[in-house]
């Protein structure tokens, strides 16, 4: 089964194209990795299937609904971890998972809430206000906060940013955590190590067009971070 | 209805949480009704007859910062975007915020109430005709405000343009929500209470229909 598919995916910011026909289809349950130099699409191909923004030409379809046409389908199929955390600067850890719980349409309770933030390493900090916490310490809320939508295609976009060596260790461990639950993952990094070595498949992304769509384990050794040398982290 | 109720929650504990700034809103209209009593000096009967034009006045001003500020906290870390993300309607999140504003904003004018009585003289016994004229007038404001604070808050300009945009279609609003003060405080000798309060509550009615309905729009890429 396809659970993510692109044909022609289009969209344009002002008079620059973003993302120039990019058609790619990703098997229910892979694992992707998404690729590509700073401003090459990433994020807004990870926005565009989220149903964030409107393609501007194409079609997107997630477990075979359309982005555009089924939007509330859709929505609730997605988790999306972008680059802005979602979160309520002045509400407690706890206060925003509640906030996502109740317009999921549940009212997990106290306990159930701290045993969620205790899986990202923020289980004693559950009262204290996001505007408190390191960057750090929001992406793990903010990731706390899309595995309780339960979502079926999770779009992470730069999910390692901010973390430190343990934060590494944990999105690895979620990524399996979620390959083992069947979701789909698309993840948009530049870690090419890591994305070889978690992933199935890889995107790469070129001044918004795609250049690669194929095998993690074959992506293309690029000259940036790993040819330069850069830690990946733990 | 669950998730209309899971903004209201949300945005009231935001209110708390910020209530600070809403001691320095009310402060900032308290203000505004001080000046309007230096504009017109110490004829008392002048201030008493003005008291419910400044009243409204102060509370209109005062509402564009409260206004714009329930949307603050939405836009930091694209937390709207969040919700919208979720699978919840648009038009619950706009119901939820648009009423946690009107509660909001009907307690600051509430609150301006006994400013208006020491500085204009202008004191009345006709509490519950005052309080339905605040709720309703009210209720027209955080209407066409929430929505309006919505479209300006991903903009630049966004402290201006919510006043420019806001002004104008507030306008009937203010005048019905005026006349109807005026008649509390002055005396309603030809019995014009309930036709002016009726028009409140068709304003409201429309604004609250309207904003509903555009809101997704407003806020959907």
């Amino acid at each position: 089964m396809i659970a993510v598919a692109a044909a022609g995916v289009c969209r344009r910011y002002g008079r620059r194209w973003a993302l120039a026909d990019v058609s790619f289809e990703v098997p229910a349950g892979a694992l992707v990795m998404v690729t590509g130099r700073n401003g090459s699409g990433k994020s807004t191909l990870l926005r565009v299937l989220a149903t964030a923004i409107r393609p501007d030409l194409g079609t997107a379809r997630i477990l075979g609904h359309d982005v555009r046409a089924e939007r509330d389908v859709v929505r609730r199929k997605i988790g999306l971890l972008g680059h802005r955390t979602h979160l309520y600067e002045p509400l407690t850890a706890l206060e925003n998972l509640a906030v996502v719980a109740r317009f999921l349409g549940a009212d997990p309770g106290r306990n159930a809430l701290l045993r969620q933030l205790e899986e990202v390493g923020l289980g004693d900090r559950g009262d204290d206000p996001v505007q408190t916490f390191s960057a750090g310490m929001r992406q793990r809320l903010a990731l706390a906060s899309v595995l309780l939508q339960r979502p079926q295609v999770v779009l992470l976009d730069e999910p390692y940013g901010h973390l430190d060596a343990a934060g590494f260790l944990l999105v690895d461990s979620l990524l399996q955590r979620l390959r083992a639950q069947g979701a789909t993952v698309l993840m948009a990094t530049h870690l090419m190590a890591r994305g070889r070595k978690l992933c199935d498949l890889g995107l790469v992304l070129d001044a918004g067009r795609l250049v690669f769509a194929g095998a993690a384990a074959q992506l293309p050794v690029p000259q940036g971070a790993d040819a330069m040398g850069f830690a990946e982290g733990a | 209805m669950n998730a209309l109720f899971a903004a209201f929650r949300k945005d009231l504990l935001l209110q708390w949480r910020g209530r600070t700034q809403m001691v320095a809103i009310f402060a900032f209209g308290a203000a505004a009704l001080l000046l309007f009593s230096f504009a017109i000096g110490p004829d008392s009967s002048a201030l008493r007859e003005h008291a419910a034009g400044f009243l409204w006045l102060g509370l209109l001003l005062a509402s564009t910062l409260s206004l714009a500020e329930s949307f603050e906290c939405e836009m930091e870390e694209q937390a709207l975007e969040g919700l919208l993300l979720l699978p919840a309607s648009t038009r619950a999140l706009y119901y939820g915020k648009a009423i946690a504003n009107w509660a909001q904003l009907a307690l600051l004018g509430m609150a301006l109430v006994p400013v208006m009585v020491v500085l204009y003289d202008a004191g009345t016994l006709r509490l519950l005709s005052l309080l339905a004229v605040i709720l309703l007038g009210t209720a027209g404001l955080s209407a066409p405000g929430t929505l309006y604070a919505a479209m300006t808050s991903q903009t630049r300009a966004r402290q201006t343009l919510l006043p420019l945009l806001l002004f104008p279609l507030v306008v009937p609003v203010l005048l019905a929500a005026v006349k109807a003060t005026s008649l509390v405080i002055l005396g309603d000798p030809m019995e014009q209470y309930r036709p002016w309060i009726t028009l409140l509550g068709a304003f409201a009615v429309i604004h609250w229909s309207i904003g509903g309905l555009l809101f997704g729009r407003v806020v959907e890429d």
